[in-house]
């Protein structure tokens, strides 16, 4: 052991540079999974430590009314504190900035709330002006920041002037940056909401009623009996152990992804250093054979060369978990405004060792793929080089066997991470197809240097071509590293451009981009007038009856819904099936046949009524009947596509509504794709015309504003005459989409970052290597009278043929990625563009060739005979 | 010291079978001299790696210090080789690595040896053979005539019974591979080790007791060499 561990420490004296160049390859990789999983270490136990805070109560208890006299004298009966909070969504009007309007979400609180944590504002005093109740608001940061709002400024809601006490930072269970960007959050006190006018017109209104509940009730117990007692009032429920529970379940996926994500990047890092370590050991063959001559057995000498490949494991893993460490820190402020929370920073050193450990296995096992090979080396190369050629080639079993056993690993580190099988081994999958696809492109590209070799070309050119298929050439780990980084990157920056490409070009052309909501029946007239006059008329109109379910196919919803049905889930209407789908919810939630979803039968259904489809729909199945025939008992209705899966409903089956208290009969007569991607008003269920006509009904209006400027002023003309109707611009739709996107797109490339780093390490390895490799040649190219000049454009002909072709061949892999995933997930056209896509190859081939003659600079600036001292 | 009996040895190769050494045999004594001779391609070093277990007959055996080396697997030949053996190779061979001081050390390292005493002994050896002071060199700092005297002291420091020399003055000038014989035929008597080499230099070959000449994989002759009385070996005239 003594000789091993001498051994190993003399053996590395001349490349512990190297060495250690190596082991950076991982160093990010560790750094990034130790980090995340350091940080969510300290995520969980700010979700443990302020949890009530999480909620602000004990219990919130949501409805689309005010809670009711019984449900209310049943919690004050235990004793429970109340604060109540009303909100819905309107237009305010900022005086200060020339009346421009914007959507925001009104909160009337009253009473105590938050009863846990802290309402922050800025300046400090806001809350105490706030609370002291009157015309005041507290208005969202961003908000005032856009509209340039300071405190004492005015600003108008519905009839009502208010005056801005500060400027609202943080409410407990919410994240500002998420509730910021689509509409904005504006508290104001209870009081003050009548003056507004808005609530009588309003029709999406939201009633909380928050809760502090005696020490000696469980809220479980108050939700529970509520549920039971009152199922009339169809509410919702929120409790601090639900909400603990939603938020660890959304930070595992984020932290699932992550690692996977810094996965890669150790992955990336650990097939550059057993590339290294590959050359690295044919260097050392001669070595080996002569200790072998002298004596050590074949197990000594690859000991030698493990402990060498243990430690540089070691000293990756331990400088890589030290810069996670450092990184961590740096997420809470990459994470600022995401997070509902505080996090205090603290390490987690059973994260940090798991990280480490992960790194330290994936390192040993690449290290020791390319040490076998030791073990197979003869003595007799001592006395004849050639034998060198010959060793290692048949198959070795050991080698299989590491090799298995680094695809189940990497496989079941894919499944711990995103704790799903299938997931797990897709992503092994995509990497095992990423990586099969590089390789199979490096070895054709290796194949085609050859075989259609530029003889005509100048010697320089003819030298770097020929780099690519010689022995020890680095094109395969070059075109993996390099295009495995492009590949991700690209694939990022793809996606986002699909969403906001998408989004773009639905509000393209002569389509509406401007929708007005909360239109009463008497204020159709006056807005489609006044936007006539702007110049903006109203392209698309649609009634909106409001109503529920009351039965299916002959079955109550109370008894479809059975004891403790649940609440619906607050959020759009697509997102309120992936809510519940994603919440993993059993498929015994779908109500008590188990085939509906409970959601669909909970909901409130905003339905409209006309006689044709529209250009976001295509019928799927059935007739789309535009007209109910006189007289019929049973009225045929048109549902989309997706409802109808959900609902488990076939042509034919009766649905009977609820419209605001009127029984109503329908049987599903057509079913249609929406695309609700579209600005466009589109319904869940389409009525046919001559049945709803006489239902209280509001309407929503879309137009079509041909700049900004031009979309602001109908707008404010639209919300001065009639302040109840609420406008969405196609504009804050796109801002609200890149702002999220923006968000979370940081954070994953911030991660990406490490992968697209690990490739240039990996680079500067490779090269690196690749001097060492090269070095007798270029001297010997010197000593023939080369210049270095020639010298540095043989290199920049192969660095640029691998990083055009590595480039490439990872857009192509993002291309197809995004293809994936806009027709899998989004559902939408895949955006491609064209100039970014070269921009993208032109800045990986700028970097491989950076990196390339940065690395390269010693061994053509010195002397030979030097080089060949130094290097050798 | 060394048998050698009915050695054969046949390569597999993309045109058929190659026997390049064919049932060859010899016996060595004690403290005997041995040098084999040949055309290049006849066999010679083939021999030599067989002789010190570097690698398996075809046929035949081989016994090294009473040992039959044919049965044992490669780590039992290692440390057959370790307990036994002395290598000179003629491209030297030093571990770039290490210096001339470590290199000589390493055989007695591989047993486990260590400490002052070995350190000493080493020191020794690199004085004996006029290198003392360039104990903390790296091969690279060194000639080529001073490489292989280090690589002698290293041959040496396990006291082997029997050395094995590869062309040791191939890669050296006329004086330095004078110095070199001397020195290894110097510490060959003083050691009392066997010594087998295998070279083109005739007059290096018949300074050993016995020449045994190769071609084509087969021994064509085993004549006496005209060494000197005590050492073993002639004055080294040159032809």
């Amino acid at each position: 052991m003594n000789f091993i561990l001498k051994m190993a420490w003399r053996d590395s004296r001349a490349s512990r540079r190297r060495l250690v160049l190596f082991s950076l390859s991982v160093v990010l990789g560790i750094a990034a999974l130790v980090a995340i999983g350091s940080f969510s270490a300290n995520l969980e136990r700010a979700i443990e430590q302020q949890a009530k805070g999480l909620l602000g109560a004990d219990l919130i208890v949501t409805g689309r009314a005010a809670l009711g006299e019984d449900a209310t004298a049943y919690l004050t009966g235990m004793g429970a504190v109340v604060a109540r909070e009303v909100s819905f969504s309107s237009m305010m009007v900022f005086p200060t900035a020339k009346d421009l309007t914007r959507l925001v979400n009104i909160r009337a609180t009253e009473g105590e709330f938050p009863f846990y944590g802290d309402l922050v504002a800025d300046p400090v005093d806001a809350v105490a002006r706030f609370r002291r109740g009157g015309a005041v608001t507290l208005l969202e940061e961003t908000l005032m920041r856009q509209f340039e709002v300071k405190p004492g400024d005015v600003v108008k809601l519905g009839q009502t002037t208010f005056t801005v006490v500060g400027a609202l930072q943080k409410l407990p269970g919410e994240a500002s940056a998420i509730s910021a960007t689509f509409a904005p959050r504006a508290l104001i006190s209870m009081d003050a909401l009548e003056g507004t006018g808005l609530t009588a017109k309003t029709v999406l209104v939201r009633h909380r009623t928050q809760l502090k509940l005696p020490e000696t009730v469980a809220p479980e117990t108050v939700e529970r009996e509520m549920r039971r007692r009152f199922r009339g009032e169809r509410l919702s429920f929120d409790t601090v152990a639900e909400r603990k529970r939603n938020l660890s379940r959304a930070l595992e996926n984020i932290e699932g992804f992550l690692s996977l994500v810094g996965f890669v990047a150790l992955f990336l890092g650990a097939i550059g250093i057993a590339s290294a370590i590959h050359v690295y050991v044919r260097q050392k063959i001669t070595t080996v054979a002569v200790l072998r001559c002298l004596g050590a057995s074949a197990r000594q000498s690859f000991a030698v060369y493990l402990v060498q490949g243990l430690a540089l494991g070691v000293f990756g893993a331990v400088v890589g978990a030290a810069l996670g460490l450092l990184i961590q820190i740096a997420l809470p402020h990459l994470l600022r405004g995401v997070l509902p929370f505080e996090v205090d920073f603290f390490v987690a050193w059973t994260a940090v060792g798991r990280g480490g450990l992960a790194g330290l296995v994936i390192c040993v096992l690449f290290t020791v793929l390319p040490l076998l090979a030791v073990r197979k080396v003869s003595p007799l190369v001592a006395l004849r080089s050639a034998i060198a050629e010959t060793t290692g080639t048949a198959p070795d079993p050991w080698r299989i066997a590491i090799g298995v056993f680094i695809g189940v690993a990497v496989a079941a580190f894919a499944i711990w991470q995103t704790q799903s099988l299938k997931n797990g081994l897709g992503f092994a999958g995509m990497l095992a197809v990423g990586f099969a696809t590089l390789g199979g492109l490096a070895q054709f590209i290796a194949w085609a240097a050859r075989k259609w070799f530029p003889r005509r070309l100048p010697y320089v050119a003819r030298q770097g071509v020929a780099n690519l298929y010689r022995p020890q050439n680095r094109t395969v780990l070059l075109i993996l590293s390099l295009g495995l980084g492009t590949f991700l990157m690209l694939t990022l920056f793809l996606a986002r451009s699909t969403l906001l490409n998408e989004i773009q070009t639905s509000g393209g052309g002569a389509r509406p981009n401007l929708l007005f909501f909360d239109i009463q029946d008497d204020q159709i007239e006056p807005l489609a007038k006044i936007a006539a006059e702007q110049g903006a008329p109203v392209l698309v109109r649609a009634p909106i009856v409001t109503m529920r379910i009351a039965a299916v196919k002959g079955r109550k919803v109370e008894q479809l819904l059975g004891p403790g049905g649940r609440g619906e889930t607050p959020g759009g209407r697509r997102k309120e099936v992936r809510a519940e789908n994603d919440d993993g919810e059993p498929r015994g939630r779908r109500g008590n046949d188990g085939r509906i979803a409970g959601w669909t039968l909970r909901r409130e259904y905003r339905s409209t009524f006309r006689g044709r489809l529209e250009s976001t729909e295509k019928l799927v199945k059935g007739d789309f009947i535009g007209r109910a025939p006189a007289g019929a008992a049973v009225i045929p209705i048109s549902m989309e596509q997706g409802l109808v899966e959900e609902m488990s409903l076939q042509l034919g089956d009766e649905i009977e509504w609820d419209v605001q208290g009127v029984p109503m009969r329908t049987r599903l007569a057509s079913i249609r794709a929406v695309e609700w991607r579209r600005l466009e008003p589109n319904f869940f269920v389409v009525f046919p015309e001559g049945v709803l006509e006489g239902a209280p009904k509001f309407y929503v209006a879309a137009v079509r504003a041909a700049t900004p400027e031009h979309s602001a002023r109908v707008q404010r003309a639209v919300v001065s005459a009639l302040p109840s109707v609420t406008a969405i611009d196609l504009a804050l739709v796109m801002q609200t989409v890149d702002a999220i996107f923006s968000k979370v797109a940081f954070v994953i490339q911030f991660m990406a970052l490490f992968t697209v780093l690990t490739g240039v390490i990996v680079l500067v390895g490779a090269v690196m290597t690749g001097r060492f490799q090269r070095i007798r040649e270029t001297v010997l190219l010197r000593t023939l009278g080369a210049t270095r000049r020639q010298l540095t454009q043989i290199m920049l002909v192969e660095y640029t043929v691998l990083g055009v072709l590595a480039a490439m061949a990872g857009g192509l892999l993002a291309i197809v990625a995004n293809g994936l995933l806009a027709k899998f997930i989004f559902h939408l056209r895949p955006a491609t563009p064209p100039l970014e896509l070269i921009l993208a190859v032109v800045a990986v081939v700028a970097v491989t060739l950076t990196t390339g003659l940065v690395a390269n600079r010693g061994i053509t600036s010195h002397p030979p005979l030097e080089v060949l001292r130094q290097e050798t | 010291m060394l048998k050698v009996q009915r050695l054969t040895k046949t390569y597999r190769t993309a045109g058929g079978p190659l026997t390049v050494l064919k049932e060859v045999s010899f016996e060595l004594g004690a403290g005997a001299s041995l040098a084999i001779v040949g055309p290049s391609g006849s066999g010679k070093t083939t021999l030599l790696g067989l002789c010190a277990g570097l690698d398996q007959p075809s046929g035949g055996e081989v016994w090294l210090a009473g040992q039959a080396i044919g049965a044992l697997d490669e780590d039992a030949r290692a440390l057959a080789r370790n307990a036994h053996v002395g290598f000179v190779f003629q491209n030297f061979q030093l571990v770039p690595t290490l210096t001339a001081l470590e290199n000589v050390l390493v055989p007695l390292e591989l047993r486990g040896d260590g400490g002052a005493d070995v350190e000493a002994e080493g020191r020794r050896l690199l004085e004996r053979v006029g290198l003392a002071p360039r104990a903390d060199h790296y091969p690279v700092q060194l000639s080529g005539g001073e490489q292989q005297r280090v690589a002698l002291a290293r041959a040496f420091v396990n006291r082997p019974k029997i050395l094995f020399c590869d062309e040791p003055t191939g890669n050296l000038d006329g004086d330095t591979a004078h110095a070199m014989v001397e020195l290894i035929f110097g510490l060959n008597q003083e050691k009392g080790a066997t010594l087998v080499l295998v070279t083109h230099d005739l007059d290096l070959a018949r300074r050993c007791q016995r020449i045994l000449r190769l071609k084509g994989g087969a021994v064509v002759s085993d004549e006496p060499g005209t060494p000197t009385e005590h050492a073993g070996c002639t004055e080294g005239e040159k032809t």
